[in-house]
């Protein structure tokens, strides 16, 4: 199920959150909005949910016209960052509530939300309420509970962003699975670039309203489009005046071709990787090695290298 | 030794703030009821006047609660959910009953809807709608006196749990009915039942915005409620009217424990 956005404008008072926009999504695809906070990419997920109404374009899903239809109709499913569990509900009637809605048979229900809490491995807490769940059970529980109407397309809100770094690593692993078993198209929005390179198929950055590049996570890493893009996908630094990724700067014990000379001004290890701070008469690069590399050229605070950029 | 002292200081001022204020006059009123036993209960509240006075009493406090649930809990959802000119001072408009004399409420009333020189008096008195010294007057005043109660209750609760629950709905399939019965509504529950209680709690003691708009006739057809009977009683120095206040305070004291109970046992689960 594709989804087609063109012209997307969407104003707050005097500020623009989207500005002009057009995304469009392959069906069965696991696209990530990509952006920092404030840049439009929630809202530009929200206007295909339904959920905020754009100020002009449209919306196709699945090629049919979405536009002006309210969410309650459009058949999306939709996961946002603080749960949104329903607090007086099970978690078997959370996961229902779609079905219930739908007027589904009792026991279509009973199976379908024993299979999906199967899935999401919270079989054995049916009968619990939300607030006896961890947060990363109930963003399950709520996945459970937007595929559960066998939506269209998934749209995902900053997922994992109210979770701890290890709940969060461990439900990005399993949102990959899922999407690889259930090929339901999903977009999800995050600001967190290693999360949105790990897990898409497809990456959008977003910023200022605007897209700045559309492409897979290898590509827009390799071959950014402009400076916000690679400054937002991974670190960088400057060396002759030049946007370069830390790990692309070689360092030589001795003067290399095209090598500029440095003095090293701080080494730092963190775990396995080590990152030099140098000085070169114009800028102030720093480079990412590993241990074995960093021991080899034996770097310290105030020893001589000669550095150059990778080709 | 002296922290403890300090509490127990702390606590006898509490106690005897309490005391004086609510605990003492409550127990003088029970004392007197109680006083002349059970024939004195039973000539008190059979009386034909005592018993049309609480069934008036009891109509007026349902109508004007019903009327502010409907629409406390309908300006409280418009308060929280919409973003419009005037909201906040929506919000604090709804809180001027509890500031405004009951008498001065009883006597704008009388100002709009009067049947001699009221505002809509005349064209109401043509279509022969009686308002003041009627029911519906007397439903209206006690409406307004307590107005903000349910409104008060249920818009923190709306403000707290935000707008997510009622969006996760609509993307699920719900419509704006089905929204409200099954996600709202259980959500602002316990503030709307308390809300409600405290409504009637007021409503059935209310007196001078009552006394006002109702012209107090005993007898047939008349206007006297429970409140305005005991004022008579008092006046008249006939007996009875402790036995009244009693059964008040007690339906009053009632409901409000039964409600604080149900509450604190849904707070543990």
């Amino acid at each position: 199920m594709s989804i087609e956005a063109t012209g997307i404008v969407k104003r707050f008072g005097s500020f623009v959150a989207l500005d002009d926009v057009d995304l469009s999504v392959a069906s069965g695809r696991l696209t990530a909005l990509l952006g920092p906070s404030g840049g439009g990419k929630s809202t530009l997920l929200r206007i295909i949910g339904g959920l905020d109404e754009a100020d002009a374009g449209q919306v196709r899903i699945d090629g049919v016209e979405a536009t002006g239809v309210p969410a309650q109709r459009r058949n999306v499913g939709f996961v946002f960052q603080h749960y949104a569990a329903f607090k007086h509900l099970s978690v078997f009637r959370n996961v229902a509530f779609g079905l219930e809605i739908r007027k589904r048979p009792k026991d279509e229900i009973k199976r379908r939300v024993g299979e999906l809490l199967e899935l999401v491995h919270l079989e054995q807490f049916a009968d619990r309420l939300p607030s006896q769940l961890s947060g990363g059970q109930r963003q399950r529980m709520a996945l459970a509970r937007a595929l559960a109407v066998q939506p269209s397309v998934l749209l995902l809100d900053e997922p994992f962003g109210a979770l701890d770094a290890k709940v969060r690593r461990e439900l990005r692993d399993w949102l990959r699975r899922l999407h690889d078993e259930m090929h339901v198209t999903t977009v999800f929005v995050t600001h967190d670039q290693e999360e949105a390179l790990e897990v898409s198929d497809e990456l959008v950055v977003i910023n200022h309203g605007r897209i700045e590049q559309v492409g897979t996570p290898t590509d827009l890493y390799d071959k950014p489009a402009n400076d916000f893009v690679m400054e937002f996908l991974g670190p960088v630094t400057t060396l002759g005046g030049r946007l370069i990724r830390p790990h692309d700067v070689e360092i030589f014990p001795q003067h290399v071709d095209r090598s500029v000379e440095a003095e090293v001004t701080r080494v730092q290890r963190i775990g396995f990787e080590v990152r030099a701070e140098m000085r070169t008469a114009d800028s102030e690069p720093w480079a990412q090695l590993n241990r074995g590399q960093a021991e080899e050229l034996a770097l310290a605070a105030g020893s001589r290298v000669w550095v150059r950029a990778t080709d | 030794m002296g922290e403890r002292r300090g509490r127990l200081l702390q606590r006898s001022i509490a106690l005897g703030y309490v005391g004086v204020l609510v605990i003492v006059p409550l127990f003088v009123i029970t004392w007197r009821a109680l006083a002349d036993g059970w024939s004195g209960f039973v000539s008190a509240l059979s009386s034909e006047q005592a018993v049309t006075a609480f069934r008036l009493t009891a109509e007026i406090a349902v109508a004007a609660v019903a009327i502010n649930t409907v629409f406390g809990v309908g300006v409280a959802l418009l308060i929280t959910r919409y973003r419009f000119r005037g909201r906040r001072f929506l919000g604090s408009l709804a809180d001027l009953p509890i500031s405004v004399s009951p008498i001065v409420v009883g006597f704008a009333l009388v100002l709009v809807y009067g049947p001699t020189n009221g505002w809509f008096g005349k064209s109401l008195a043509h279509a022969n709608i009686q308002v003041i010294f009627a029911l519906p007057g007397m439903i209206l005043a006690t409406a307004f006196v307590t107005m903000p109660l349910v409104l008060r209750e249920v818009v923190p609760v709306l403000e707290e749990e935000g707008l997510d629950q009622e969006q996760a709905a609509r993307v699920l399939g719900a419509n704006a009915v089905q929204r409200f019965r099954r996600i709202t509504l259980p959500v602002i529950r316990p503030a709307l039942t308390y809300g409600i209680v405290l409504s009637l709690a007021r409503a059935i003691g209310e007196f001078g915005a009552v006394k006002v708009v109702s012209g107090n006739v005993s007898g047939v057809g008349q206007t006297q409620t429970v409140p305005l009977l005991i004022e008579e009683r008092v006046e008249q120095i006939e007996p009875g009217s402790y036995q009244l206040a009693f059964v008040l305070i007690l339906v009053t004291v009632l409901a409000i424990v039964l409600v604080s109970l149900k509450r604190s046992k849904e707070s543990v689960s």
